[in-house]
């Protein structure tokens, strides 16, 4: 009950880039994951996928894997792996989740992992968070809220530059606002 | 006897010197040939790259190759249902495109899907809205997109998903041709910004 209190006091005080717990289940002293940045793009009209991205530490002592997950805007998720080789661009489900090292990072991002929304029942907006939730074999369910970044976005920079203020642009104008800056 | 070795030590370090530059002169002529060849002359067997096709555009009319004829143009192969590579390209190429301004309105972009079961004229002109007018959106029947795909040597297979659902792998690649319909370079997804506005801009240019 406590711990579930300060996962939720930490998951409001910390807002977008959420750092909570992982809730180790009986038998595992030591599962625990941290979520960074978990984000998302505004995808073009009528698109029935998109992807969503976080960078993800094991900050326990054996091995975890993240299998899947939920969000509130797509029928399912799938994790998957996008490569590049010869100009073709590949795309597949991870089988077995990704593998993350106790005490190793891995970043999902353009080009790389990340995790498919299939089946999208809502288009992502910016400055309005899509509400998920991660699962991992050994620290079970997490709760996430990805940040929603401008369409194209290829990072989520600071996490806060991104949302708010530009939003009721519009689709052909709000895209200015990113990369210009890099 | 010392003096002698010293001078000798420093002769072969000066020799030593001079190779040395040689392959670096040599290695930065390399890269520039290269670099010119990527950006400038046309691509080693341009000429029979592209080919005949009959398609379908956003709006739903029928879209000859003919049409191709004399106009500089940038072609690529893609899906609506794709998360990154498809949508950020378009994203990419529209960037560009508001860049050079009106300077590429003699410059059509096309974006041919591989996905024509899916990729309806109205769904391609739907999503299509968020990027420049200046690109078009390309679908038909399997024939039609299987002869296009072939014409181009464009890799493209099903991949299934859960759910009876599916994906797809594609090339990503860009091609970009001048108005002898050679294909005059590429567009790649690892490339900067940089290079690529340079490679849009030469086309637009050089019509
Ligand atoms: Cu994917």
């Amino acid at each position: 009950m406590t711990n579930k209190l300060s996962a939720a006091l930490a998951l409001v005080l910390t807002g977008v880039a959420m750092v909570a717990p992982g809730q180790a289940r009986a038998g595992d002293q030591a599962a625990g994951v941290k979520i960074e940045k978990p984000w998302t793009r505004v995808t073009p009209p009528g698109a029935k996928v998109a992807a969503g991205f976080m960078t993800i530490t094991n900050t326990g002592s054996q091995a975890d894997r993240l299998v899947g997950g939920s969000v509130s805007l797509a029928k399912r998720i799938e994790v998957h792996e996008m490569s590049m080789k010869d100009g073709v661009m590949r795309m597949n489900e991870v089988a077995n989740g990704i593998e993350i090292a106790p005490g190793a990072t891995v970043v999902l991002k353009p080009g790389g992992y990340h995790l498919m929304f299939l089946g999208l029942t809502a288009a992502p907006k910016q400055g309005e968070p899509v509400k998920g939730k991660m699962k991992f074999e050994k620290a079970g369910e997490m709760a996430v809220e990805f940040t929603v970044a401008p369409l194209g976005a290829k990072s989520i920079g600071d996490g806060d530059k991104m949302t708010g203020g530009h939003e009721k642009d519009g689709m052909d104008h709000g895209s200015h606002h990113m990369n210009h800056g890099k | 006897m010392a003096a002698r070795t010293l001078l000798s030590r420093i002769r072969l370090a000066l020799w030593g010197l001079v190779a040395l530059a040689a392959f670096v002169a040599g290695a930065l002529l390399l890269g520039h040939l290269q670099e010119a060849a990527r950006q400038g002359a046309s691509l080693p067997g341009a000429a029979r790259f592209g080919g005949d096709f009959e398609l379908v555009d956003h709006n739903g009319q029928a879209f000859s190759s003919e049409a191709l004829k004399g106009k500089p143009h940038a072609i690529f192969f893609g899906f609506t249902h794709c998360p990154d590579i498809c949508p950020t390209t378009l994203f990419e190429i529209t960037k560009h495109l508001e860049e050079l301004g009106p300077k590429a309105n003699g410059l059509k972009v096309f974006f041919v899907s591989v996905d024509p079961a899916r990729d309806t004229p109205e769904h391609l002109k739907n999503y299509l809205s968020a990027f420049d007018s200046r690109i078009t959106g390309l679908t038909g029947t399997q024939e039609q997109v299987a002869r296009a795909i072939k014409a181009y040597r464009v890799f493209a297979e099903k991949v299934p998903t859960g759910d009876d659902d599916y994906t797809m792998n594609h090339t990503a690649i860009v091609y970009l041709f001048d108005g002898q319909g050679t294909l005059a370079s590429t567009l790649s997804w690892e490339e900067d910004e940089k290079t690529r506005l340079a490679k849009l801009t030469r086309l637009a240019d050089r019509g």
